[in-house]
């Protein structure tokens, strides 16, 4: 029985390669060549060997190509070598929660920026959060191809426990039904904010998928609320939206993706956008109705800032409160794309002032010179007056 | 051989190859007296009347030089990793069958591992210059039969001047030549910037010869390298690629951290105070630095500031400044892309600098001290602010010092570095070997956080207000060390040292030891 993880190559930078095969006898021989070897060989043997210990491993030949793997990534990918020969094993190696790991969340907390990392590449998760995305996505579904959907989960789950992502927001990607639920069990527990669930198309699936994390939140005697971001990617999907988006309490975004959507609908996807014009309005106009916030689909030019600034300030004037990220330099640029103008943060302050005056005189009704002020509109204002933009 | 502690608190070796060795003794402490080395008395009446001094070739020049065992001979980096020249010479050096050559190169390239069987058969006796790539490995595993020494381009020119290296031959590559030896880098179809590193051997060398592949006819102008200085020159078919001048260091990242740490740069440029008009600054070769220049010139262009100058070496980022108007002048030390060496040719606002003008320590003064900012790199930077360049922490050689030392001496010098390598922490407790002491190192920029050395209270008054991450560099020591866990140190042979590292005086700043096996 032999299992292997990861590949077996120097570019695998930050990554290990492992061969697993269990034998009968002869106990175990363990080989690790490291390129850290100096600082950190030592060290390495002596964790592999509590993880032999903690999988109660007895004999087996392990080979280790390290490539600077960091503990949390060399456990990820022994579990996963382990699992591939016991996929039925409960065994779960688990760090300790980080004094990092716990970062508050709320439902309208701002939800500009999203980056999204390929949760099988852990070299990426080390340094994200230093470039203050509001959201960091570990994703489980495009970015990690089929055979690698097991690795990429326990991948996520040590991570979320161990690495430090500065007070972004703690998101993950999961799969499609019914891979999803597989996810789930080893996410939900992990001090997660925010699932995205991609290419939604009905309300049946997001009660599946609310009824699962309620589940894993009674088991795991969870408190804290833990969100959920339905993608919309399908001409379908767009015809549900109202529904999509009202179905469920915990859902704090609706968003749009629209590579395949354009797809779906049989139309190229123009930097000018006006096949999908339609369904970007449609996600707006649900998440408005539903009272949550209409987040856009992510810019895929990462050479081009100027094209993304446009897109920016395009979704903005859409009604959009968010963009997703694909490389950590886009991150600022859309910060300043969403973040209002001095002139709309002067009027925001007034109607701020004046429903401060209107509360403290006990009046139920907020006007600003001789116009009434509706409720929306002083929500909106406190928003931009009290956001850390 | 007796290790004593030097000023610095490192042990260093009392003599070596033989010759006896000063301490490092703290910054301009050590000041020699006397006179420097005089070169050899000749006469143009030994020299063909006619002003011809070809020979046929490079064996026909070492032969006439008078080539013998032990002999040191010089080389030179301005074709970086595209250097064909010298491995051609120590081919011919092997075919003569001479032994113990002290190679003094005034850097080394990974094209130079070809020279390890050299090494291992005994043509050359040790190294002096720099120990990058393989040839480091070599010598941090103990095999080189001398002990290796390493200098700055200043400590170079320091230690020929006050005779601590004598060269008997130096060969120098040039680009385009006359017969009568005057030379320049700067044009020829293999034309790869300045010859400035070569300067001092050709005036102090016992015998000079220019290598070229473009013979033109006299006069060579403009030169760079004067013929009067030259005894041979020989026509060969491959100098080098000098497209290979863009090696390694010379490229822009695309890591969105060492962007971050470039942006960090720029703008710490503008919240310290430093970015006024008439300005200069110094940004080297290495990823991080070449970004580093973009955003500054977008800031110096929004706010409608000029320098009065950059201490290049060149590249096309820099260039654009200076064709862009926000830049009086470039000091060139060395080229790092052919888009510099083209400007270079064409535009007067470059000025030829050498380690003499630029970096010095016998010279009454030099240009280095006169920047105002100097932004390098380094592999290790420590919780005292002390920086090494020429290890990595796993105590192999690896790289040479170049200018860093001598550039350490402007007036604000900034060291933009990640926090880690992969799980290799770059801020450690200690650096592993010194090159650089903390009295000249006043801020350290990386992706976690800026670090300004407590000396600088200048620095950090003038930050007060910013909103950069401004931090105690052990906050980032102890950050780093919570992600990569605490690595352990070098397992050195304390009784083996295999090189050497000479501050800008020539004294000893540090030794590197063996690696046990």
């Amino acid at each position: 029985m032999k299992a292997i993880v990861g590949k077996k190559d120097k570019s695998n930078r930050s990554d290990c390669y492992i061969e697993l095969e269990i034998l009968d006898s002869g106990g175990i021989q363990l080989e690790i060549s490291s390129k850290v070897e100096p600082m950190f060989g030592r060290q390495n043997k002596e964790f592999v060997n509590e993880l032999i210990k903690f999988f109660e491993i007895e004999n087996a030949k392990i080979l280790i190509d390290d490539y600077g793997a960091l503990p949390f990534v060399l456990a990820s990918r022994f579990e996963t070598a382990f699992k591939r020969i016991f996929p039925n094993s409960d065994k779960k190696f688990l760090f300790p929660f980080s004094k990092h790991s716990k970062t508050k969340s709320n439902k309208e907390k701002l939800r500009r920026s999203r980056l999204y990392l390929p949760g099988n590449s852990p070299k990426l998760f080390i340094n994200a959060g230093l470039h203050k995305p509001d959201g960091i996505i570990l994703d489980l579904e495009d970015s990690v191809s089929p055979s690698e959907k097991d690795a990429a989960r326990i991948l996520v789950r040590n991570a979320l426990r161990t690495v430090n992502f500065y007070n972004s927001e703690r998101m993950v990607r999961i799969n499609q039904l019914p891979l999803a639920l597989s996810d789930l069990e080893e996410i939900i527990p992990n001090r997660v904010n925010l699932i995205l669930i991609p290419k939604v198309e009905s309300e049946e699936e997001i009660h599946s998928i609310e009824n699962k994390i309620n589940e894993l939140k009674k088991i795991h005697s969870i408190k804290d609320e833990i969100y959920i971001m339905p993608i919309i990617e399908s001409a379908k999907g767009i015809g549900n939206a109202y529904s999509i988006a009202k179905s469920s309490q915990i859902i704090s975004s609706l968003a749009i993706g629209l590579e395949d959507y354009t797809a779906d609908i049989g139309a190229e996807r123009t930097n000018e956008g006006k096949e999908s014009f339609y369904a970007r309005s449609v996600i707006v106009n649900a998440a408005k109705a539903a009272g949550i916030q209409a987040i856009d689909t992510v810019f895929s030019d990462v050479a081009d800032m100027e094209g993304l600034m446009n897109s920016v300030l395009e979704a903005k004037s859409l009604g959009f409160e968010g963009k997703g990220c694909i490389h950590p330099r886009q991150i600022q640029v859309v910060h300043r794309g969403f973040a209002p103008k001095p002139e709309e943060i002067e009027k925001a302050q007034k109607i701020v002032d004046a429903f401060k005056e209107a509360e403290s005189k006990g009046l139920g009704v907020v006007s600003l010179g001789n116009k009434m002020i509706d409720p929306p509109v002083v929500k909106r204002a406190l928003k931009i007056v009290n956001s850390n933009w | 051989m007796k290790l004593t502690k030097n000023n610095a608190g490192r042990l260093v070796p009392d003599k070596i190859n033989g010759i006896t060795q000063v301490p490092y003794k703290g910054i301009g402490k050590h000041k020699p007296k006397g006179f420097k080395a005089k070169p050899i008395i000749r006469s143009c009446a030994d020299y063909p009347s006619d002003g011809n001094k070809i020979v046929a070739n490079l064996k026909e020049a070492l032969i006439k030089s008078g080539i013998k065992d032990g002999m040191t001979i010089s080389t030179h980096h301005h074709f970086r990793d595209g250097d064909a020249l010298t491995n051609q010479l120590f081919d011919t050096i092997k075919e003569l069958g001479i032994k113990n050559i002290r190679w003094f190169p005034s850097a080394s390239f990974p094209v130079h591992s070809h020279l390890l069987q050299y090494l291992e058969d005994g043509t050359i006796h040790h190294i002096e210059g720099s120990m990058n790539g393989p040839l480091g490995r070599y010598t941090s595993n103990g095999k080189m039969k001398g002990i290796g020494v390493l200098r700055s381009h200043g400590g170079r020119y320091q230690a020929v001047q006050d005779g601590e290296v004598h060269i008997d031959i130096a060969v120098i590559a040039a680009p385009t030549a006359d017969e009568f030896g005057n030379a320049t880098g700067d044009r020829g179809n293999t034309a790869c910037g300045l010859l400035g590193f070569a300067l001092v051997d050709s005036e102090f060398a016992d015998r000079v010869i220019v290598a070229t592949n473009n013979l033109v006819p006299f006069p060579c102008v403009p030169w760079q390298i004067q013929g009067n200085n030259v005894d041979f020159v020989v026509k060969v078919d491959n100098l080098g690629d000098s497209s290979k001048i863009v090696s390694g260091t010379t490229e822009v990242t695309k890591s969105p951290d060492r962007l971050l740490i470039a942006e960090y740069i720029a703008q710490f440029f503008e919240d310290a105070g430093l970015l006024k008009d008439g300005f200069s600054f110094q940004a080297g070769a290495g990823g991080i630095n070449l970004a580093f220049a973009i955003y500054l010139k977008e800031m110096m262009k929004n706010k409608g500031i000029k320098a009065r100058f950059i201490r290049g070496g060149s590249t096309k980022y820099l260039v654009e400044m200076l064709e862009e108007g926000l830049t009086d002048y470039i000091l060139d030390g060395q080229t790092f892309d052919l888009e510099g060496v083209r400007s270079m040719r064409e535009n007067s606002g470059h000025v030829n600098t050498s380690p003499f003008t630029s970096y010095n320590y016998h010279g009454k003064g030099n240009f280095a001290q006169l920047v105002d900012v100097a932004v390098l790199g380094a592999t290790e930077v420590d919780l005292n602010f002390n920086a090494n360049v020429v290890t990595h922490s796993d105590g192999y050689l690896l790289h040479g010092i170049g200018g860093w030392q001598n550039a350490l001496f402007s007036k604000v010098t900034i060291l933009a570095v990640p926090s880690f390598r992969d799980r290799i922490p770059v801020i450690v407790d200690n650096v592993t070997t010194l090159v650089g002491p903390s009295d000249l190192i006043d801020v350290i920029i990386t992706e976690r956080g800026i670090a300004i050395n407590p000396k600088r209270k200048d620095l950090i008054q003038a930050t007060k207000n910013s909103n950069l991450p401004i931090r105690k560099i052990k906050d980032i020591y102890d950050e780093v060390i919570e992600i990569t866990g605490k690595p352990e140190k070098p397992n050195f042979d304390l009784n083996k040292p295999v090189a050497i590292v000479k501050w800008v005086d020539g004294t000893i700043l540090d030794t590197i030891f063996k690696i046990r096996e």
